[in-house]
């Protein structure tokens, strides 16, 4: 039988197939599209533009297959996803901020990224110069008795990156939850725009800084895809190891953290220490603690020497020895349990329909993993288990990392076991006519999906969909009806990124 | 619970581990940072963190400033909710647009006397990002700068060291906020 993607491709000019066809479809088709979107049957993996052009990946995942539809819009206008789809919404708000393209029948018409501060109008555009004057926005009215607001943002409390929360409350609960991002908005997109590989790849991995070697690693196998570049075996293998090293100091990172807002600094403290580890670990192993600026296109810039080796596996061994304890802790403490347990719940059909990845869609029931669905070397080669829950609360966000910790370690095992010899990298050669490529990697936050357009050796259009995109709005839907204090611990367990979602 | 609190109780504190010169170095540094700001502030120094646009690379580095290897609260340094307990403003990132007026504001909320470390290369002049429509540039477009700490991101001991420079200027002259 024909997929679905089939269906929607048939009689098409398929223009590229790195390593996923995209063509150009009617507006007719594109509505079909949607209309598949909202009947469940695809999901969207991004939506994004170029200034006469907007593009959408989908996803059939009971067949991993994915297409890129593209329709012209010479009028500036494309029929509105968002209107049956919700998912669509920001990045339709997105679009039209950046390069003026309207969603006819967008629900929302109130711009997203753009807070008037930039002092010019679609940037990536018709670029239209005005005077900066930010404007009040207008949150989204909830009225009643006794009901009132709680304005926390654009500058938090904690060390953590800026957005603003609009709370409205009645008495301790949560009536509705809205959030206002942009404010790390950097334009990276605009200054992708005609840089040369090298410079994309320093760009790529400081979208967000706690996923700079799923970025990196995103881009370059994008950029290789557009290059037809095959990447060296042993390059492959070293990814991969800091991709797993990447997830363990993010998860262990975040476990302590989700513990410290439900004020049990111990788990904290502790997993505090084992992250410093892998840091340090992969200081020594790769050159940088967050080993940044190491995947390049083409491979890796840098070797694993024997030292780096035995410093991880220690490093391993070390977390191997001191986490158990900690994950029974978790499970033992019944204060702990009491504050995880049930709270910021994430129906299982939310995750679905948002298509979202990482722990939040794993802890609803989403049993995606870019690293399983796709194979993406060298994970074909490497025994590993996605693990799946379906409570979608706090609790389960915290029992997916902890599973993720244990395959991560069994993971890093297997690679240093079979780090094959070879080059490092495969020296991208220019390109003189335009080539694209699109590359979706596990971050530890979930899918990055990166598509990138190149001629002349040089970037014409790159987007980078964050993972958060499709997160960011579930975080609303699951603090409803728990309380205000509670917040703090379901953004944690969320953890999604700012500074991936402004761009 | 208990067994791993009395664990604590007897193994060493992980920052007297010393095997590596790297770790002697983050000793001796430390002690430093601790006698200056004993002898300027009494044993305490407020800091409030504001990401004005940063990737959050500094973020992680600045966390890392509070575990147990570099535990910077021993020192009396000490990281606030509000700027209005601050007594230094950290600030990370190119700074946006979007964030220019909310770091003027949390600046502006800050008592004299005051300092502004600016951390990581963005800081400086915007940094990679710097030329985008969406950036401003470094700190000091925005608010007067007293240090700045480089690197992308810089390391925990970088900004160890950074802090301590800070304390011996405040020490030898009164910056002016």
């Amino acid at each position: 039988m024909a997929s679905l993607i089939d269906h929607v491709l048939e009689g098409r000019d398929i223009l590229q197939r790195r390593p996923w066809p995209r063509a150009v479809v009617s507006a007719h088709l594109w509505q079909f599209v949607a209309n598949e979107l909202v009947q469940g049957r695809l999901s969207l993996l991004g939506l994004w533009a170029e200034p006469s052009m907007v593009h959408m990946a989908i996803m059939d995942e009971d067949r991993a297959e994915i297409a890129i539809i593209s329709l012209d819009c010479p009028d500036r206008t494309y029929p509105s996803i968002g209107r049956h789809h919700p998912p669509a919404l920001r990045p339709e708000r997105a679009i039209k901020d950046l390069f003026g393209i309207t969603a006819v029948g967008l629900p929302d018409p109130r711009p997203w990224l753009d807070h008037n501060n930039w002092g010019v109008h679609v940037p990536l555009g018709d670029r239209i110069d005005v005077s900066s004057n930010a404007a009040p926005y207008p949150f989204l009215p909830a009225t009643g008795d006794g009901v009132h607001q709680i304005a926390v943002g654009p500058v938090h409390a904690g060390i953590i990156e800026p957005g603003h929360f609009r709370f409205t409350a009645s008495g301790e609960t949560v009536v509705r939850l809205e959030q206002r991002l942009g404010y790390v908005h950097k334009g990276i997109e605009g200054l992708m725009a005609g840089a040369d590989l090298e410079r994309g790849a320093q760009l790529a991995g400081r979208v967000s800084g706690d996923s700079t070697v799923a970025y990196a690693f995103a881009f370059s196998k994008a950029a290789e895809a557009a290059l037809e570049l095959v990447v060296p075996e042993r390059a492959m293998f070293l990814r991969a190891l800091m991709a797993e090293l990447e997830r363990l100091a993010n998860h262990l990172g975040d476990i302590g953290a989700i513990c410290n807002d439900a004020s049990f600094t111990l788990i904290h403290a502790h997993c505090s220490v084992l992250r410093e580890g892998v840091l340090r670990a992969s200081a020594q192993a790769f050159g940088h603690r967050l080993m940044r600026d190491v995947i390049v296109p083409g491979g890796v810039a840098r070797d694993l020497g024997d030292e780096g080796k035995k410093i991880i596996q220690a490093t391993l061994d070390t977390i191997r020895r001191r986490f158990p304890a900690l994950v029974e802790l978790y499970d033992n403490t019944a204060s702990l349990q009491d504050r995880t347990v049930d709270t910021g719940v994430l129906k299982s059909a939310l995750a679905r329909q948002y298509a979202a990845g990482g722990y939040i869609g794993r802890a609803s029931g989403r049993a995606f993993d870019a690293r399983r669905t796709f194979a993406y070397p060298p994970y074909d080669a490497l025994q590993f288990e996605v693990p799946v829950l379906s409570e979608g609360d706090v609790n389960a966000r915290v029992w997916i990392r902890v599973r993720e910790i244990e395959q991560s370690l069994a993971l890093i095992e297997q690679i240093l076991s079979r780090l094959p010899a070879s080059a490092l990298r495969t020296k991208p050669r220019p390109l003189l006519e335009a080539g694209e490529g699109m590359a979706i990697v596990e971050g530890f936050r979930g899918d990055v999906l990166v598509w990138v357009r190149l001629r002349d050796g040089r970037i014409e259009r790159c987007h980078l969909r964050d993972p958060s995109w499709f997160q960011w709005p579930l975080l609303e839907a699951a603090i409803e009806g728990n309380i205000v204090a509670d917040f703090p611990l379901c953004n944690q367990s969320f953890n999604c990124s700012y500074s991936g979602h402004d761009l | 619970m208990r067994k791993l609190l009395f664990e604590s109780l007897f193994r060493p504190a992980l920052t007297e581990h010393a095997p590596s010169s790297d770790d002697a170095a983050v000793t001796e540094l430390a002690t430093a940072v601790g006698h200056a700001a004993r002898r300027r502030l009494g044993r305490s120094l407020s800091i409030r963190e504001v990401d004005a646009g940063s990737c959050n690379g500094c973020e992680l580095e600045i966390h890392a400033l509070n575990n147990a290897f570099y535990d910077v609260e021993r020192f009396g340094l000490r990281f606030v909710a509000s700027p209005r307990h601050a007594d230094v403003l950290i600030v990370t990132g190119p700074v946006t647009k979007n964030m220019r007026e909310a770091l003027a504001r949390t600046y502006d909320a800050v008592p004299n006397p005051k300092w502004v470390v600016a951390i990581g290369d963005c800081a400086r002049d915007g940094g990679c990002f710097a030329g985008s429509y969406a950036v401003v540039g470094g700190v000091a477009e925005v608010v007067p700068v007293d240090l700045h700490i480089p690197g992308c991101p810089p390391t925990p001991n970088a900004m160890l060291k950074g802090l301590l420079a800070l304390l011996e200027q405040a020490d030898s002259a009164v910056v002016a906020p």
